[in-house]
């Protein structure tokens, strides 16, 4: 149930703060995404470079990077990511703790950038967990992680608690659990998990 | 620095029957090799990291080289015998014919060492070694005991060419999982088929996503897998992506 905004507005001047549930507990999930202190690649770079005193990720309520998947709400996939280091990743991700984002930053990490065709690079981390947020760039300017992470809290701030559409944390019937690949004789089995990831349509 | 040759002398005169053989380099850089047989090859590395003159203590490089088998076409000039009527009168005559025979050299692998030598200042010399074949004979000294900096070089050049290095402390794959098969740097390396989706795809790779679509029909057929439907378990909407 949301309030009447211009009610609001009203009721604040006459110093009553009105909010709903959602809206708070919307709030305090926004602006504390604690980071996983993870780097795969020359991303983690620009990634160091955002937290640091010129860009200054703490702004955003992210200074603190764990260095432990479970107190991580966010992980950023920061560079190529490997078929060797695919499998880590996936089981990072599951040994975090809901609610949990990601953010891909780079080409390697949507996509495989340059290593595209490459036997060893995994063609996009989206293949195997889901991504809230892509940004691409080789590698992207920490502008455009800071960017990323407020269409985050964006995205945060819209989620409803009830509902169909609520985050998965809510929901009993949610899969949390991503399969880890298993590294096979040629490649990575299965090369990509189909509940996460099917075919993008090319429109030519 | 000597050059290749006074050191192929060197060697020669310090290994008997060492079996070294210059590999000449045509290209302007001209930086020629030594290539070693594997027999020998110990001792001839333990003679260039001792020797006073040479003193090559420090192994910069270690790289492999994929040779597949050669098919070499020659002309080669037969002479023959063939009766002919030549005015009514039956003749053997010799004759020369111009013949295009082929034959299969057969590939090898090749391993490529870089030395230096940090305490005279000169470099690079090139030693090579060669396998018996691509397939089942493909074991080289490994020259870690003289060198330990090789160690995880060969251990690269055994996991990406296959490479065996026969002496090695601890030969296993560096790069690539313990349980992949594959030896991806050699020229007949084919890598998965994972090519469904390449949105701007052009030459070798266009050619493989095309057979890739045609290998799996269903990809192009199926409206869900075209569209992506059911793409993340309940993580939709809400403003997903910038």
């Amino acid at each position: 149930m949301a309030v009447d905004t211009e009610l609001k507005i009203e009721l604040g001047k006459q110093g009553v703060f009105v909010t709903t549930i959602e809206e708070l507990y919307n709030w305090g999930r926004r602006s504390s995404v604690w980071p996983m202190q993870f780097g795969l690649a020359c991303c983690a770079i620009e990634m160091i470079a955002t937290t640091m005193a010129r860009y200054d990720l703490a702004r955003f309520g992210a200074e603190v990077f764990r260095p432990s998947p479970r107190q991580a709400d966010l992980m950023i996939i920061s560079g190529t990511v490997t078929k060797k280091m695919a499998p880590q990743v996936v089981r990072l991700y599951n040994q975090m703790a809901e609610p949990k984002y990601v953010i891909a930053m780079g080409a390697c990490a949507i996509s495989g950038g340059p290593f595209k065709q490459g036997y060893n690079v995994l063609k996009g981390i989206d293949r195997y967990i889901p991504v809230d947020v892509h940004i691409p760039g080789c590698p992207p300017r920490p502008e455009a992680l800071i960017q990323a992470f407020m269409t985050l809290q964006k995205k945060i701030d819209a989620q409803s608690l009830t509902g169909a559409d609520r985050p998965r944390h809510l929901d009993a019937e949610a899969q949390g659990e991503f399969p880890v690949p298993e590294p096979g004789e040629h490649d990575l089995e299965p090369p990509s998990n189909p509940g996460v990831w099917t075919v993008p349509v090319v429109i030519r | 620095m000597k050059t290749v040759e006074e050191i192929k002398a060197a060697i020669e005169e310090a290994v008997p029957g060492a079996g070294v053989t210059l590999v000449t380099n045509p290209s302007p850089s001209a930086q020629h090799a030594l290539l070693l047989a594997p027999e020998r090859a110990l001792e001839v590395a333990a003679f260039l990291r001792d020797s006073r003159e040479l003193a090559f203590d420090f192994l910069s490089n270690v790289t492999g080289v994929d040779w597949l088998d050669k098919e070499i076409a020659e002309k080669v000039k037969v002479t023959r015998q063939v009766t002919k009527t030549v005015d009514g009168v039956e003749q053997t005559l010799d004759e020369t014919v111009e013949e295009t025979r082929k034959r299969v050299e057969p590939g090898y692998l090749e391993a490529v060492y870089h030395l230096y030598s940090v305490a005279l200042r000169h470099g690079p010399l090139v030693i090579r070694m060669r396998t018996a074949n691509r397939t089942d004979r493909v074991e080289l000294p490994s020259v870690t005991p003289v060198w330990r900096g090789a160690e995880f070089q060969e251990r690269e050049v055994f996991d990406l060419y296959g490479i065996v290095f026969t002496g090695h402390p601890d030969l296993r794959r560096i790069l690539m999982w313990d349980g992949f098969k594959d030896y991806p740097m050699r020229r007949d390396y084919v890598d998965p088929d994972d090519y469904e989706y390449e949105p701007t795809a052009h030459d070798a790779v266009l050619a493989r996503a095309k057979a890739h679509l045609e290998s799996h029909p269903a990809l192009t057929d199926s409206p869900v897998a075209r569209t992506g439907e059911g793409n993340a378990p309940g993580r939709e909407g809400a403003g997903a992506g910038a």
